[in-house]
Formats: structure tokens, sequence, C-alpha cells
């Protein structure tokens, strides 16, 4: 690799790489996708039509949603880069592991949040949820879902290296999830119900920080581990 | 300054430390734990409001109370072996975790046997009571990623990454009561001000709180000898020390 790359030309790099891998395997992108709506339309069939209580339900269900359809995807940020040993040349570049491992987890979340903010609202419509919890209900996926693929990658980075990590992923990385889900839900009710809800916006918004500026190191350290 | 720390990077002298602090941290700890369990249970007065039941917290507190110092306890060990290379550092992490995760069920369990007769049931999901239970699940995680490494070495790495990760729970945890309105009570006893407790409830709970403290000591020593023993099976100390305990 060229040593006079910009940490931004570098960043593009990755991220293009990255986009390119998953447009020529398209699964990738819609598997996750298709098991968000599935996991959701499972709830009014389960639990049976009244609208009511699809109503009082509906944040819950589409945010728990998305945490499981973010788990599903998240193996596959690490995963082949690992086995194909791209990863270990990542690791032995000169360029910051920081700027790359950011870059993927970008790319991770351009795939599977945006698609699931963008098919939310239709869910939403579906569930019957309240017509003033929509603007809540995008913000929130908005600022919460790449929270999900930054903490994601740690686990998935802690466990790249591991036969059958799956299940141990969803152990590690679901209770860590808690918080955002927590707030999450609770902005939406809010908003439902006619409230403000800039606060819960705002520790979400926090999260969104904290895990943006912190993660990468935590993940970079842990791909050090796994790959040793 | 911290020169006379050095020699216990080395193994051996680990063991043999744990190995002197052992009794004293077990001895010390069935003396305050047997004063304060009798005491507590038998002897303190009667709450005027809940009656017998509030006898629970002299279990109840210790234990969660101790489970958040003792996550602290494994994310200090863990950065001091991330930061210093320190692999002792890995193993006692790896010797506190169950003991945590012990304590955190503890919480739990005595948690929900006090709120059925006070709260009128079992489980209810409230803050402290939500956080406390994803205490749980974390430390749960660690001791799941730290086993599923064949490598001891790798396994105490990666352990630490995710306790590490896991501290910004803690304050979660710890101020939970105060950031939401919950059912959940706020803490009686705090360092600045006066306790909202009566002396004769409030010091065999001390008391406990410090047994418990000392229980943990003394688990964690013996738990860390186990590490340190088959992390070093191999080395020529520890087959002399067999040797030794089977004359």
């Amino acid at each position: 690799m060229n040593q006079s790359l910009s940490y931004w030309q570098t960043f593009l790099i990755v991220l293009k790489r990255d986009l390119q891998v998953a447009v020529r395997n398209k699964g990738d992108i819609f598997n996750p996708l298709i098991f968000f709506v599935i996991v959701i339309t499972l709830f009014p069939l389960g639990i049976g039509s009244d609208s009511a209580i699809l109503t009082r339900i509906a944040p819950g269900i589409i945010w728990v949603a998305a945490l499981l359809s973010a788990l599903l995807s998240l193996e596959r940020l690490f995963k082949n880069d690992y086995l194909d040993g791209s990863l270990e040349q990542m690791l032995l570049s000169p360029q910051p592991l920081f700027i790359m491992v950011f870059a993927k987890v970008f790319a991770h979340w351009l795939l599977t949040g945006i698609p699931i903010i963008v098919v939310a609202p239709l869910l939403a419509l579906l569930l019957h949820m309240e017509q003033s919890a929509y603007g809540a209900m995008l913000a929130t996926l908005a600022l919460g879902t790449p929270i999900l693929s930054l903490i994601g990658g740690i686990g998935v980075a802690l466990t790249v290296g591991i036969k059958k990590g799956g299940v141990l992923l969803s152990l590690l990385i679901l209770p860590m999830y808690i918080p955002v889900l927590i707030f999450a839900t609770s902005a939406i009710e809010a908003a439902a119900l006619g409230m403000p809800f800039s606060g819960h916006l705002a520790i979400i918004g926090a999260l969104l920080a904290g895990s943006l500026t912190l993660t990468p190191f935590a993940i970079g350290a842990a791909l050090r581990v796994s790959t040793n | 300054m911290w020169k006379w720390l050095h020699p216990y990077a080395k193994p051996e002298r680990s063991y043999q430390l744990a190995t002197t602090l052992l009794p004293w941290f077990a001895i010390s700890s069935i003396f305050c734990l047997s004063i304060g369990v009798v005491w507590g249970l038998a002897f303190a007065p009667v709450d005027y409001q809940q009656g017998e039941s509030y006898r629970i917290i002299f279990i109840h507190v210790p234990a969660a109370t101790l489970s958040l110092s003792t996550y602290m306890a494994m994310a200090t060990a863990a950065l001091v072996g991330m930061v210093w290379q320190l692999k002792l550092a890995d193993a006692a992490a790896a010797a506190i975790a169950p003991i945590g995760a012990v304590l955190t069920a503890v919480a739990l369990v005595t948690g929900a046997a006090w709120g059925k007769p006070m709260w009128g049931t079992w489980w209810i999901w409230d803050a402290r009571l939500t956080t406390q239970l994803i205490l749980l699940f974390i430390y749960l995680g660690i001791i799941a990623l730290h086993s599923s490494f064949e490598d001891k070495v790798l396994a105490g790495r990666a352990a630490g990454i995710l306790t590490l990760v896991g501290v910004i729970n803690i304050p979660i945890i710890k101020y939970s009561v105060e950031w939401w309105n919950t059912l959940h009570q706020g803490a009686t006893i705090s360092k600045l001000d006066k306790p909202s407790m009566d002396s004769a409830m409030l010091i065999p709970l001390l008391i406990n709180i410090l047994g418990f403290a000392l229980m943990i000591g003394a688990l964690t020593l013996i738990r860390f000898r186990n590490e340190v023993i088959a992390r070093n099976a191999m080395r020529p100390w520890v087959k002399e020390l067999v040797a030794l305990e089977n004359k």
C-alpha cells in the first residue's frame, strides 16, 4: 500500500471495497432486511390483529426486530475478511486501524441500518402506530442503528476467530444493546402520547457520540486479539 | 516507587502471596459474617413498616453493592492486564468473574424474595432491577467468551476488552435509582450524609458488607491460585509443589 494515503483516502478505499463486496453478494443486504420484515409480521399473527394492542407494542416490536436483524447481519462484518486473510493484511498495513475499522462499520451501517430506516415507516403503518410517533421512530432509528453497528463490531471482532461464534456473539452483544432499546422505545412512546422526547434523543445522541469515538479503538484491539 | 510490586509479576511469588493472605481473609470473613448474620437476622430490631421481611437486606444489600464493586475490581485487573501485559492480572480477572455473577444472581433472587411481600410481585421491570439483570448478562457473557478460547492468554485478553466495554453500564446501574423515578428505593447508606437508618440496623449491615467483601477476597484468592496453577502446570515450581503435597 502507498504510504502517502491520507486518512480520508483510506476511509474511502475501505468503504468502497466493502460496498462492492456487498453489491456482488446481494443476499448480504437483503437477507437481514427480509428477516426484519418477517419478524415484524409474525407479531400480529402471534398476538392477534387487535389494533389497540398493536399500536401499544409497535415501538418495541420494531426496535427488537431491528436489534435482531443487526445481530444477524453483523457476522459478515469481519468473518469473510478473516477467512480469506484480507483482515490480516489490513492489520499489517501502515494505515491506522481506527480509520479502516470505522470505514467497515460505516459500510455495514449503510447496508443494514439505512434499509431498516427506509422500510420502518411502512411496517409502522402495518402495526397501526400513532401518527405522531413516526418522527420519533425515524429519529431514534437514525441515531440508534449506527450504535448497533458500532457496538456489534466489538462483539464480532472478539468472536471472529472462534468456531460457531454466532450464539456467543448474541450473548455478548444483546446486553450492551439494552440501553439503546430502552431509550429508543421510551422516546417513541412519549411521542405517541404527544409528550416531548428530545431528552431521550439527546441520550441516544450521547451514546452515539461515545460509541463513534471509542468503539473503533476497542474493535481494533479485539481484532488484534482474534487474529493474534 | 512501584518497584516492590515487580517480583509479584512472577506467578510463583503471586501464588505464595495468595497462599499467605488466604487464611487471613477467610478467618476474618467467617468472623464478620457470623457476627453480622446472627445479629442482623436474630437480634436487630424489627422494622415498624416492613416487619420481619426487611431482614433480607442483611444479605441483599451486601450482595448487590458488592456485585458492582466486584465488577470494578475485575475491570481494574483487566485494565492492568491490557496496559502492562501482565498475564497474572488476566488470571485475576478470570478468577473474579464467576464470583461477581453469583453475587449478582444472589442480589436478584433475594430482591425478588423481598419484593413478593413488599411490592406484591416477584419481579417488576424497574430501572434498578433491569440494570442489575443486564449486569448478570454481562458477567455471563464475559465468562462465556473466556471459556470459548482454547488459549488462556488470548481468552484473558478478549475477555478483558469485553470487561472494559461493559464498564459503561456500571454508572448506569449505580445511578439508575436517582435518574429514573423507580419503585426501588434510593441509597440509604452514603459516605457523606448521615444514614437514614437506625444504628441498631446499620451496624450489623455494615459488618455484613465487610464480611461479604472479605469473603469475596478469600474466594478470589482461592480461584486465583487455581488459575495460576492451571496456567503454569508445566513449570518446575508447580511440579515441586505437587511433589510436596503428595509426600
